[in-house]
């Protein structure tokens, strides 16, 4: 504390070369790390600008003409926009309502657990799906789903039943997505309230035996408690990512028939600026995107910092 | 003796009944793939396998290690992940020590700069032309170099390294110790659990890693596994999106079977299934030391 009033007092430029001098080796040290960040983060961003552009590779950035907001307004009549807000919006709500409260569950029944392989056996196998590629996860989801040669629709015609083409009909593809989505996340996802479940002080739990509570009492009235303040981080943080919704599974899993209940802003990104090579418009949807991501990740973290007094940073 | 009421045995029955459940619904569709690999065609289509192998045999295997393109392909993936993983943990180190140094001056303002690129992005159509500026588009290096920094991963890493005794550090700085040699000497050998959390977290995603290669990569003989996995898995049949006519009549002439499909699936998935019990714990390790800023 001393120190730093002293320095206080001492001329900036001195102060400057002080700490310059100290930190030197610190400099050296960072310097490649932020330059990546700088060429692989910040110059894209720069890049934008040609969301506001024709733009045109030949010519460059500084060489395209400027449209304004063209694109954008393009974008915001065209047919396309309502209906990918809506699969968007609609395939992140599923996975919220479907795929949130499964790994609470599973960290609370996993606690109340007392024989230990057991629980170690669950809880290894059930963080596997994690590990596997977005790939591998879709190219099983094809196989099992083949209208002829599927696990799934073996056994719906073991059943008397129909085959069902799952993957060329739309009403089914947001249920894949989502159901996919929660077995390969489920166990990982339970990782961080299991820290909570642990982090409970197990007097309380030895007072409500002595009380009489039946083990459902304990859970409602101590279990639950303790862990709703993770339980509500967890939550904000992701309602701030209900835009944001990966085009990996999807570009591997839809095609031209299921294409108007599974595409969403990024995959329409992708499909449009990519692969069609509209550079201008794709990178002003892009655009569209990111700036709703980032007000809803912000607005989630001061949420956040409201309720707990400790920011994400 | 505590007397354990009835309520209570129903309630532990049902956690484990839960936790069996979740057990099977999560393995059986790896169960159902490695026998599937091991099971004849024509068992499969007519839908006899369900949990073991059916007709066995081992055709599929044989096809897919007939298969060079495959070899190839893991052969990439391997240089990816070599070379990838080494830049990364080497960048990442870097940019965390100074970053957990509370004495460094420019801590806060780079922290921020570095954090910001975590809310936003110029996302996917600038980072493609940037590749293609600096003359990334079509080379190896457009799959390791621009997501070597992961923000995250630097994150994560200085958190560890704010957590070691900060007397040490201090000691050696009165000592004439260079900050170099602090970081080498004292602060990466106690940090040994945290750098390999860090690997296996560059490794995995670069394994499992498809899109960079999809938007980069024309040369077929530069493939990453995952992309050759996507030909096998995904684009086998004539519906899908990407696929061109021409090579949706190709595809037909050629159709892959069922069990080499299988196959391929195991023969890819296997290394992470193989190290993963080993290295589950650093994987959850990383999830807590996250979780302390989360």
């Amino acid at each position: 504390m001393e120190n730093q009033l002293a320095v206080t007092n001492v001329p900036f430029s001195v102060r400057f070369m002080r700490a310059w001098r100290r930190d030197k080796l610190l400099w050296l040290l960072i310097t490649p790390g932020l330059l990546f960040v700088l060429v692989f983060a910040y110059f894209p961003m720069y890049g934008l600008v040609i969301a506001f552009q024709n733009f045109s590779p030949y010519k460059g950035i500084g060489g395209s003409t400027w449209v304004g907001f063209a694109h954008f307004q393009d974008f915001f009549q065209s047919s396309d926009f309502w209906r990918l807000i809506k699969n968007t919006v609609l395939i992140s709500l599923y996975t919220l309502i479907f795929g949130f409260p499964i790994p609470i569950l599973l960290a609370i029944v996993l606690n109340e657990i007392n024989t230990k392989w057991f629980k170690r056996v669950v809880q290894t196998v059930s963080y596997l799906p994690y590990f596997i590629s977005v790939v591998v996860v879709c190219g099983m989801i094809k196989d099992f789903l083949n209208p002829s040669t599927g696990v799934i629709n073996h056994f719906i015609e073991l059943l008397g039943g129909e085959p069902i083409y799952f993957l060329t009909r739309p009403e089914y593809f947001k249920p894949i997505y989502v159901i996919s989505q929660i077995w390969q996340t489920m166990g990982w996802n339970s990782i961080i309230y299991l820290a909570a479940v642990a982090g409970i002080d197990q007097g309380l739990y030895e007072a409500a035996t002595i009380d009489g509570a039946s083990r459902i009492k304990m859970i409602w009235h101590i279990t639950l408690p303790s862990i709703l303040p993770t339980v509500s981080i967890m939550l904000i943080m992701n309602m701030g990512s209900i835009l944001s919704v990966g085009y990996e599974k999807i570009i591997l899993l839809y095609n031209d028939a299921t294409l108007s209940s599974a595409d969403v802003i990024s995959t329409y990104v992708y499909r449009r600026g990519l692969v069609q090579a509209e550079y201008s418009f794709g990178a002003a949807v892009g655009l569209f995107q990111n700036v709703i991501n980032f007000t809803l990740v912000v607005a989630a973290n001061y949420i956040v910092r409201h309720l707990t007094e400790s920011s994400l940073w | 003796m505590k007397r354990v009421s009835f309520g209570d045995k129903v309630f532990t029955i049902f956690c484990y009944f839960f936790c069996v459940l979740l057990f099977i619904v999560t393995l059986y569709p790896f169960i159902y793939t490695v026998s599937g690999s091991f099971s004849g065609n024509i068992a499969l289509t007519r839908g006899d396998v369900w949990l073991f192998p059916v007709d066995p045999t081992l055709e599929a295997y044989k096809a897919v290690f007939n298969d060079e393109s495959i070899w190839t392909a893991y052969g990439n993936t391997i240089w990816y992940v070599v070379v990838g993983t080494a830049i990364g943990l080497v960048l990442t180190i870097l940019t965390a020590y100074p970053l957990s140094r509370r004495t460094f001056a420019a801590r806060k303002p780079i922290s921020l700069i570095l954090a910001f690129t975590m809310f936003f992005s110029g996302g996917t159509i600038p980072l493609y032309l940037l590749v293609q500026q600096l003359g990334l588009l079509d080379t190896r290096w457009s799959i390791v170099l621009p997501g070597a920094v992961s923000v995250w991963n630097v994150i994560l890493m200085r958190t560890f390294f704010q957590s070691l005794p900060e007397e040490l550090i201090e000691a050696a700085t009165i000592d004439g110790c260079s900050e170099f040699r602090i970081l080498l000497q004292i602060v990466l050998p106690l940090s040994m659990s945290i750098i390999a959390v860090i690997i296996l977290y560059i490794a995995v995603a670069q394994w499992n890693g498809f899109f960079s290669a999809l938007i980069y990569l024309r040369d077929p003989t530069k493939y990453p596994l995952q992309l050759k996995l996507r030909e096998v898995l995904i684009q086998y049949d004539t519906r899908n999106m990407e696929n061109n006519p021409g090579a949706a009549f190709l595809d037909q002439q050629k159709q892959i079977g069922i069990s080499v499909r299988h196959a391929t699936i195991i023969v890819s998935i296997l290394p992470i299934i193989c190290v993963y019990p080993f290295l589950q714990k650093y994987f959850v390790k990383g999830v807590m030391v996250g979780a302390i800023k989360g």
